[in-house]
């Protein structure tokens, strides 16, 4: 016992044992940032990188110099993909899918987060679990099963989804809906219920509940569920890989793989300077709508 | 304009049983509380009649049409909610009018009510505010406005003062008063606060486990309580029990609350209380009628001494804690009488307030 006091009081001699508040409070920020920068540096590394090539010529990007130094800077690469048909096609497809997959997945998220919040009708909670398990199965083991149930819809149909750009709308709701749903089922039943039933002795009917109550009240986690189901559809890369072939169906991720690769002959300018431009709708969204984002995703924490 | 009436009325949840068989008949204009410890039933039967909670059995009546089925938006009742539940993202003008616009009232008629409403409550410069730029007291004044606004047939109100600081909460309990004598609507109000039954009903309903123990006026209740529960839930210091036996003494009759004290029972009562001779009972007196021993204007008053354990000043009266046969009992006395620790001091118990009690099925006899 003595022993231990001894040895703590050498090996911190200027540290009182019991620190004050502002002092351990100061050394908790200290650490904080010292992470803070060592993640941002982390993760501000690729696209750094990315931004000097797509500021480079080719030859430049192959000669042996300084990759993080930009000797001759140039536009070119925004130029040639800017005013590239394909490029502006594969941004215009991926616009469209992502556009309607959100609104698609707040259609059927909304009113069933709010189904499964607020009207307790038989198993609807473990129809909420259910919703849950259905995210947890990756895409990887779906989209084999997937392409084949197109294909076979396809020859009983004669109608074809396949290498579709709208075939993605069906299927990227699979990963937006359960999510979706889930985060609002978790907003949702952080509003007091007091509120719908003030509502509900006001006159109001489930749907005027739900459109003049619910939705505005629980805005910031509508957002953010927004926000989510736009950034996954805007990024997802593995299903229009498998669902899409032909170049003009093609949405951004995929596009610039197969257009700006051929055979072994990588176009790294313009590959870096595409990704770039394709990260930045997703960027500007997050900008904006940050502050919403991470009230909606710390809903139910607290009392929202 | 509207009565309420209730039948037989059950709410189980699940097994266990919330309300059991209530029957209750709200007048027209008629203010009633129900009150009781929480758990009672009392704001389960509130949401039967609001239409909030389905009823097990039994029905419930508005003006003898049975609504037992009826949604709660066809019922037109407006209700005030203990947490105010004030749309946050809707201005005070647009709380208060929300149900009026959700029934297409004509702009006119809704600002007209609107307006009115305000200015009984005294909110017309919060008009444009959100719910969060309120205190609380305004916030309750917007929730009671927004009640108003509809003009419904019943007011209901669950516990709506209770989020609110003691001084407010006295406040505006005038506030409803005053504004229930203003626009004289059936209203049933909930609340675990005996002094606000008091203060506001025109009829007080106790409920304890879900049953009702006693309906009747305030001062009835108070005076006349049909149970040993009532007895000790209405008032404040509440009634000291103490217990005793019934005595035969020549004609009439004693009441012993320990080997030194026993009381003659008033003339009036002994044919009533001469059953229950030998039996187990309870002695209820309320502290103000444990007073200094003067002559108090009653007749039949007996004093004993006491040996004065703790002085409570109140400043219009002091309270004085004493013992009788191992109960703590409480005395309400002048602050001039001279109350003092530790001295003994003549009490004088006004033995035409008494309540005797039957221990074994908790009525008062």
């Amino acid at each position: 016992m003595t022993a231990a006091n001894v040895a703590i009081d050498h090996g911190a001699p200027t540290r009182p044992r019991y620190g004050s508040m502002s002092r351990d409070r100061r050394w908790a920020l200290r650490w904080s940032y010292f992470f803070l920068v060592l993640f941002a540096i982390f993760f501000l590394m690729p696209p750094i990188y990315m931004l000097i090539t797509s500021l480079k010529t080719s030859a430049e990007i192959s000669a042996a110099t300084n990759p993080w130094w930009v000797f001759n800077p140039t536009l070119s690469n925004y130029v040639e993909l800017l005013t590239s048909n394909q490029y502006l096609l594969f941004f215009r497809n991926s616009a469209m899918v992502s556009i309607f997959v959100v609104t698609i997945t707040m259609m059927i998220s909304i009113p069933a987060a709010f189904a499964l919040a607020r009207m307790k009708f038989w198993g609807s909670a473990t129809l909420a679990t259910g919703v849950f398990l259905t995210y947890l199965i990756p895409d990887t083991l779906l989209f084999i099963p997937l392409f084949k149930m197109f294909a076979v819809f396809d020859e009983w149909t004669g109608i074809q989804l396949l290498n579709k750009w709208y075939v993605l709308l069906i299927v990227y709701p699979t990963l937006t809906v359960p999510f979706c749903t889930w985060i609002m089922i978790g907003y949702f039943a952080s509003i007091p219920k007091e509120l719908d039933e003030a509502a509900l002795m006001d006159g109001a009917n489930y749907r005027q509940i739900l459109f003049r109550v619910f939705i505005p009240v629980a805005l910031p986690g509508i957002i953010a569920a927004t926000i989510f189901a736009f950034t996954v559809s805007w990024a997802q890369f593995l299903y229009p890989l498998a669902l899409t072939t032909s170049q003009d169906q093609l949405v951004l991720p995929v596009g610039i793989i197969t257009s700006l690769i051929k055979g072994d002959v990588f176009n790294w300018g313009q590959i870096m300077t595409g990704a770039l431009l394709g990260a930045a709708p997703p960027l500007i969204i997050y900008a904006f709508l940050m502050d919403y984002y991470i009230a909606g995703l710390t809903a139910g924490a607290t009392k929202g | 304009m509207a009565q309420v009436t209730l039948r037989k009325v059950v709410k189980y949840y699940d097994e266990v049983e919330a309300v059991s068989a209530i029957d209750l008949d709200i007048a027209d204009k008629e203010f009633v509380v129900l009150v009781g410890p929480s758990g009672c039933g009392k704001s389960t039967t509130l949401r039967m009649i609001a239409g909030l909670e389905e009823i097990t059995g039994g029905e419930i009546a508005v003006d003898g049409e049975v609504v037992n089925d009826v949604p709660p938006k066809d019922r037109d009742m407006a209700m005030v909610f203990q947490n105010y539940a004030l749309y946050p993202h809707m201005t005070v003008y647009q709380n208060m009018s929300f149900g009026l616009r959700l029934k297409k009232y004509p702009k006119a008629e809704i600002d007209k009510r609107v307006q009115e409403a305000a200015r009984i409550l005294d909110i017309k410069e919060l008009l444009d505010r959100k719910p969060r730029q309120l205190s609380g007291g305004q916030r309750q004044r917007v929730a009671m406005g927004r009640a108003i606004v509809r003009n419904p047939k019943v007011f209901l109100f669950d516990e709506p003062l209770s989020n609110l600081d003691a001084k407010l909460r006295v406040q505006m309990r005038t506030e409803i008063k005053r504004v229930h004598q203003k626009v004289r609507t059936t209203t049933v109000y909930v609340t675990h606060d005996q002094v606000e039954a008091m203060t506001l009903a025109d009829r007080v309903v106790v409920m304890n486990r879900g049953r009702i123990e006693q309906i009747g006026a305030p001062n009835f209740l108070y005076h006349s309580p049909a149970t040993r529960f009532v007895a000790g839930f209405i008032g404040s210091p509440a009634m000291n029990f103490i217990p005793c036996r019934l005595e035969q003494a020549g004609e009439g009759l004693n009441v012993r609350l320990s080997d030194t004290i026993a009381f003659a029972v008033p003339t009036e009562r002994v044919q009533r209380y001469r059953p229950y001779i030998g039996k187990e009972l309870t002695f209820g007196i309320r502290p103000e009628h444990l007073t200094e021993a003067k002559t108090n204007g009653s007749k039949n008053y007996a004093t004993f001494d006491a040996a004065i354990e703790v002085v409570e000043p109140m400043g219009m009266e002091t309270m004085v804690f004493f013992t009788i046969d191992r109960t703590e009992v409480c005395g309400r006395v002048d602050p001039n009488a001279g109350a003092r620790v530790n001295a003994t001091m003549m009490i004088a118990a006004s033995l035409d307030n008494m309540h005797l009690i039957d221990n074994s099925s908790g009525r008062v006899l």
